[in-house]
C-alpha cells in the first residue's frame, strides 16, 4: 500500500501537464455551451416556446396600459386607440394573437401532466382532461366573440 | 452489414486532462445491445474501456450513457437501431467523470435522500398488528412513482440540471411523490420545504424530456407539475388559513 | 480520534443487497450505539436483489400453517436443510414481509387491502407475497431508502473487498480497493457480515448479474471457512435462451404450461401428475426446480426440445392468460420478451431453457448466521444456513434475506458491543495485501511484465468446464475433467498480469479478482461434488442415480488447503419432525 501521495509530472500530446496526483483524480466536469439548446430539435422547440412566451407578457403590459388610458379618461382613450390602430401595432397584435395560440395549445396539452382528476373510483384519462380544456377554450372564445359583436 | 463504428468518449484521468474520442469497430450481431458491443471491446480490443454494467436486463440502473445524445440504458438499446454507424457513445451528460463512461452518482443520492424517500408515519404501528390496509386503487395511485430504477438518466436528459446542479431533479421529485401519494404516509409536510426551496420544484421549466427518457415510465415531469399545483394550494392555504398550514 | 480514524466500525456489512441492507437495520436498531458501515462493490441499488421478480414466501393467510410451509420448504430440501433452521425461518417470515410493508415496500393487494400471494413451484398452499413481478426491486428499493434514514449507516460505495483482516484468531475488518481512486484501505470492524450474493457468473448461462462472483464466498473461504453444499446448484427452468435473463416462475404460477416441440407438456411424463388446465399447487409447471430443469435435460435426450442457434429450448406458454391477467400480474414478463426476444407473450410462445439460478451452498453458518470464524457472519444467498438444503423453492430466498439478515445483525451487534479492541497491526496486513495485489495482478504497471494471456481466455474455459462437468447431470468423469481444468486454470491466472496499470476506476482488475473468486468456488462447487456419491435434489449423478441417507444425509463442509484439492468434511443434517420421506409432486 502506498499512501504517500506522489504527483506525477507527465504531460499529454499537447504538452499540458496533467495535475494526476495519485488516490485523487481530478474529475471531469463538462460544461455547458451558451448555445446548448441549438444542437438537439426538443431543447429548439423548448427554447422557442420560453422565448416567445415574451409576446404573452408584451400583450399583457399592453392591456394594462389600455386600462390604465381607459381610467385616465376619455382623452387619453382616444390616444391609445389610434396608437392601436397603427399597422406597426396591428402586425403586433397579429404576432402576439399566433403565440398566444401556440401557448394556449401547448398548454392544453400539458394539462394532464399536472391534473389528477377522478370520478369515483376511476381516473379521468388524459385525452378527456384535454378535450374539456379545448372546449372551454372554444366556449369562452365564441361567448367573448359574441359580446364584442353584439356590442 | 459487418461491422459497425463505436466513437466512445474516453476519460483518463492519469494520462490526458481532456476527454477524447476513441474509435472501435466491432462486429455487427442482431442480438446485440449497445452493452454487449461494449462488453465485446472491453474483452477482446481494449482491457481498459471503463463503464459500469450488471444485471444486463434493465432493472439495476447501473448501464445508462449517452448513446447519438440520447440518455439510454445501453443493455437495452440495440446495435441494429443505429446502423449503419458511426455510433457515438459518451458518459451521461451533466454529470462529473471519473473515468471514461462511469460518472458521479454520489451527487445525485444526495438529491434523493433529501427529498426523504422512507414512509414517514404519525404513529408508528406495531408489526404484530399486522400490515397497514392498502386497496388496489390506493396502491395504484403511487406505483408509477416507485418505478424509478435510479438510473439518472432523467437527469441527462434536462438541461435545468445542467444549467443549475443544484436543482433536486427529477428522479428525487418523483420518489418524494412516491411517498406523498403513498395512503400508509403522513410526510408530505416534511417533504413539502424541500420540494419548495430555491432548487426545488419550482426551477423545472417543463422541458418534459425527463419523462421522453425514463425507462421505466415513471413520469418525473407529471410528477413534479403535480407538486407545483399541490405547492401553489398549500402556500394560498398557508396565506389565507395561516393556523391551517402544514407543520 | 482511533488509530484508524474514520475507518474503524463496530459492524461492517459487505454487499448492499437485501440481506446487506436487512443487516444494517438490525444493527442499527439493536443498539444505538454502535457505528455501522455498509461496504459494497457497487452501489446498494445496483445489487442483484433488485432482479428478483416472483415473490418471497411467508404464512400469513388463514388457511396456512407454518408446518405446511416447513414441510414444503423440507421436502422440497430433499431433505438436506437443517430443520430447526428451517422452523425458525418459516415462524419469523411473516413478520419480516410485515415489516419491509411498514417501510413501504408496495406489496399488490386484495380488493379490501390485505396483502395478496400467489401459487409458487413447490409450496402446497398460495404463500408467496408479491409486489407485481418486481418484487426483488421492491423490496430492495424499500429497504435502501429505509436506510437513509440512518445516518449513522456509513457507506462505502463502489469499494472492491480483497481480503477479510484474521487476526488473534478473529475477523477484524477488510481491506477494500477505493475503486474511484485506486487507494487500498483497512476497514476494521469488530464484526464482519457477509452479504455478497451467490456466484452464478461461475457459469456460461445465468439468471446471474455481473457483479455476482462469489466474493464473500471466496473471502471467508479462503480465511479457513467451511463452504458448506456447495454441490448445489440451482438450475432455474425458465431462462432466455441468448441473455440467460429469468421468466419468473410466477408465468407458471398464473397458469403458463411448458410444452415441448410437439407443443405437450411433457413434465406429465416425469412423474410430476396430470396436465390440468388451471395451475395445481405442486405439481406439474408448480414442481420444485430441481425436477422440472431435470425434466428438461432428459426431454432433450429424447429429442423432444426445440434446436436454436444458444442450444436447446422449450416453450413456455402464457397466452392463455390473456393480455389483462398478464398485464397485472407479470407485466415484467412482457416487458422483457417484448425488449430482448422481441416477442409479445400475449401472441407467442416464450422460448425458455434451464439457466444457473443460485447456490444453495455458501458460506457456513449456524442459525445466528455466525460462521466458525470469531467476529466473522454471512447471511443471504452468501450463506449457507442451510434452510435449502438440496433444492430451494422458489420465493424462499428473498424471505430468506430478510430472516437470517435481521439475524446476523442482531448477533453481530452483540459481538461487536463487547467492544473488544483491534490487534496493533491491521495496517500492516493491509500493507502486505496491497503488495500481494500489485504482485499478483498489476506487475505491469513496474513494467516487470509477465504472462500477458487475456483474463477473458479463462474465464471462458472457466465457464466451458462447469457447464460440461458440473451441469445438472455430472458423472465423477465429467467431474474430475473439470477439476483439472479449473486447477490449471488457476495456475494460469496466478501467471497473467493485466494490462490496465490504472489506479482510477480499474475495472480489469475487479474482473481479474472477481475471476480468482469465480476459481475458488468452483474448486469447491467440483470436489464437494465428486465426493457426493449419490444423487440428491439438484446435485444428480449419472454414476450413482438415487439418494443414499445412510451415507449422505449430511452436509458437505469444503476447506480450503494450501496447495491442494480442498478438504471435505461433513456435518450431520438436523431433524426436528419431519423424518426423510419421499419427494412426491403431482401425486
Amino acid at each position: 500500500m502506498d499512501s504517500r501521495e506522489s504527483t506525477t509530472s507527465r504531460t499529454d500530446d499537447a504538452g499540458v501537464e496533467i495535475p494526476y496526483q495519485r488516490f485523487r483524480p481530478k474529475r471531469y466536469q463538462p460544461r455547458m455551451s451558451i448555445f446548448w439548446w441549438i444542437h438537439k430539435k426538443v431543447y429548439l422547440r423548448f427554447i422557442i416556446r420560453e422565448l416567445t412566451s415574451v409576446f404573452v407578457a408584451i400583450y399583457a403590459v399592453i392591456l394594462i396600459v389600455k386600462l390604465n388610458a381607459l381610467l385616465r379618461g376619455p382623452e387619453s382613450w382616444e390616444v391609445m386607440t389610434a396608437a392601436l390602430a397603427t399597422p406597426f401595432s396591428i402586425v403586433l397584435h397579429v404576432i402576439i394573437l399566433l403565440f398566444v395560440v401556440y401557448h394556449s395549445i401547448t398548454w392544453f396539452l400539458l394539462a394532464p401532466t399536472a391534473t389528477v382528476v377522478r370520478l369515483g373510483r376511476k381516473r379521468i384519462p388524459d385525452s378527456a382532461i384535454i378535450a374539456v380544456n379545448f372546449l372551454m377554450w372554444l366556449v369562452l372564445s365564441v361567448a367573448v366573440g359574441w359580446i364584442i359583436l353584439a356590442v | 452489414m459487418e461491422s459497425v463504428t463505436l466513437q466512445v468518449l474516453r476519460y483518463l484521468p492519469e494520462e490526458k486532462s481532456e476527454p477524447f474520442y476513441q474509435d472501435y469497430d466491432v462486429p455487427f450481431q442482431k442480438k446485440w445491445v449497445i452493452l454487449d458491443a461494449l462488453n465485446y471491446i472491453k474483452d477482446h480490443v481494449d482491457g481498459t474501456l471503463t463503464y459500469r454494467w450488471s444485471c444486463r436486463m434493465g432493472v439495476c440502473g447501473s448501464c445508462g450513457m449517452m448513446v447519438n445524445d440520447q440518455p439510454v440504458l445501453t443493455c437495452e438499446t440495440f446495435l441494429e437501431t443505429y446502423l449503419p454507424g458511426p455510433i457515438r457513445i459518451a458518459p451521461l451528460s451533466y454529470f462529473a467523470v471519473i473515468r471514461d463512461l462511469v460518472v458521479n452518482t454520489d451527487d445525485f443520492l444526495g438529491k434523493v435522500k433529501r427529498a426523504k424517500p422512507w414512509l414517514i408515519t404519525d404513529e408508528l404501528k406495531p408489526v404484530t398488528e399486522g400490515e397497514y390496509r392498502q386497496t388496489p386503487d390506493e396502491l395504484k395511485e403511487y406505483k408509477q412513482y416507485s418505478m424509478c430504477i435510479n438510473c439518472m438518466l432523467c437527469y441527462s436528459a434536462c438541461p435545468i440540471v445542467g444549467l443549475d446542479p443544484e436543482f433536486v431533479g427529477p428522479a428525487a421529485v418523483a420518489l418524494a411523490q412516491r411517498y406523498n401519494y403513498d395512503s400508509r404516509d403522513d410526510g408530505h409536510g416534511q417533504r413539502n420545504k424541500i420540494l419548495m426551496d430555491d432548487d426545488g420544484i419550482y426551477s423545472c421549466t417543463l422541458v418534459g424530456e425527463c419523462s421522453v427518457v425514463c425507462p421505466k415510465a415513471v413520469d418525473p415531469a407529471g410528477a413534479i407539475q403535480r407538486y407545483k399545483v399541490t405547492g401553489a394550494v398549500e402556500w394560498w392555504k398557508s396565506v389565507v388559513m395561516p393556523w391551517k398550514s402544514d407543520k | 480520534m482511533t488509530r484508524y480514524g474514520p475507518d474503524e466500525h463496530d459492524v461492517l456489512i459487505v454487499g448492499g443487497g437485501g440481506a446487506g441492507l436487512r443487516a444494517a437495520i438490525a444493527v442499527a436498531e439493536a443498539n444505538p450505539k454502535l457505528k455501522i458501515a455498509v461496504i459494497s462493490k457497487v452501489y446498494p441499488m445496483r445489487s442483484h436483489t433488485v432482479s428478483a421478480e416472483g415473490g418471497s414466501a411467508a404464512v400469513i393467510k388463514s388457511n396456512d400453517s407454518l408446518d405446511e410451509h416447513a414441510y414444503d420448504t423440507i421436502s422440497g430440501s430433499d431433505w438436506l436443510c437443517d430443520q430447526n433452521a428451517v422452523e425458525e425461518f418459516v415462524n419469523e417470515a411473516p413478520k419480516e414481509l410485515l415489516q419491509l410493508e411498514h417501510w413501504g415496500c408496495p406489496w399488490s393487494r386484495e380488493p379490501d387491502g390485505s396483502i395478496s400471494v400467489r401459487s409458487f413451484g413447490g409450496m402446497k398452499i398460495k404463500r408467496t407475497w408479491y409486489a407485481a413481478d418486481k418484487t426483488g426491486f421492491h423490496m430492495l428499493h424499500t429497504l435502501f431508502q429505509t436506510t437513509m434514514k440512518y445516518d449513522r449507516i456509513h457507506r462505502y460505495d463502489e469499494y472492491f473487498v480483497t481480503s477479510l483482516m484474521v487476526d488473534d484468531g478473529r475477523c477484524q475488518g477488510v481491506v477494500a480497493i477505493e475503486l474511484t481512486t485506486g487507494k487500498i484501505n483497512a476497514i476494521a470492524a469488530r464484526s464482519v457480515i457477509l452479504c455478497t450474493g451467490g456466484c452464478g457468473r461461475v457459469f456460461p448461462y445465468t439468471t446471474n448479474a455481473n457483479i455476482k462472483s462469489g466474493d464473500g464466498m471466496a473471502l471467508a473461504y479462503r480465511a479457513g471457512v467451511p463452504m458448506k453444499d456447495m454441490e448445489f446448484v440451482q438450475y432455474h427452468p425458465t431462462g432466455l435462451p441468448f441473455t440467460g435473463i429469468l421468466i419468473t416462475e410466477a408465468a407458471r404460477a398464473e397458469g403458463g404450461y411448458l410444452l415441448n416441440k410437439d407443443g405437450y407438456r411433457y413434465l406429465q411424463d416425469y412423474d410430476l401428475g396430470k396436465p390440468e388446465p388451471k395451475p395445481v399447487l405442486r405439481s406439474m409447471e408448480l414442481g420444485p426446480r430441481d425436477r422440472l430443469s431435470q425434466a428438461f435435460e432428459k426431454e432433450h435426450e429424447k429429442g423432444q426440445t426445440i434446436e436454436g442457434p444458444f442450444g436447446p429450448f422449450v416453450h413456455l406458454d402464457i397466452k392463455h392468460l390473456g393480455e389483462d391477467v398478464i398485464n397485472e400480474k407479470i407485466p415484467f414478463v412482457r416487458e422483457l420478451c417484448l425488449k430482448y426476444e422481441n416477442i409479445d407473450p400475449v401472441k407467442e410462445y416464450i422460448p425458455v431453457r434451464p439457466v444457473v439460478h443460485y447456490m444453495m451452498g455458501g458460506i457456513h453458518t449456524d442459525i445466528h448466521g455466525a460462521t466458525p470464524l470469531e467476529g466473522l457472519y454471512a447471511a443471504g444467498e452468501a450463506a449457507c444456513v442451510s434452510i435449502n438444503g438440496a433444492n430451494r423453492l422458489g420465493s424462499n430466498s428473498l424471505t430468506e434475506c430478510l430472516v437470517f439478515g435481521a439475524r446476523a445483525g442482531k448477533a453481530a451487534a452483540e459481538n461487536a458491543s463487547q467492544g473488544k479492541s483491534f490487534s496493533r497491526n491491521l495496517e500492516a496486513i493491509a500493507m502486505d495485501e496491497g503488495r500481494r495485489i500489485e504482485k499478483a495482478y498489476l506487475s505491469n504497471r513496474s513494467g516487470k511484465t509477465k504472462n500477458s494471456e487475456s483474463i477473458v481466455t479463462i474465464r471462458e474455459e472457466m465457464h466451458q468446464a462447469m457447464k460440461d462437468g458440473a451441469g445438472i447431470f455430472r458423472t465423477e468423469k465429467s467431474l474430475k475433467e473439470s477439476q483439472n481444468a479449473i486447477q490449471e486454470l488457476q495456475d494460469r491466472l496466478l501467471r497473467t498480469s493485466i494490462g490496465d496499470t490504472s489506479y482510477t476506476f480499474n475495472t480489469e482488475l475487479t474482473s481479474a479478482m472477481e475471476l480468482s473468486y469465480m476459481l475458488d468456488v468452483a474448486e469447491a462447487v467440483i470436489q464437494s461434488a465428486l465426493k457426493r456419491d449419490e444423487s440428491r435434489g439438484s446435485h444428480q449423478r449419472s454414476d450413482h442415480p438415487g439418494r443414499d441417507d445412510d451415507k449422505f444425509l449430511v452436509h458437505s463442509l469444503a476447506y480450503k488447503t494450501e496447495k491442494d484439492l480442498p478438504r471435505i468434511d461433513y456435518l450431520p443434517v438436523t431433524i426436528t419432525r419431519w423424518p426423510p420421506g419421499e419427494r412426491i409432486y403431482g401425486r
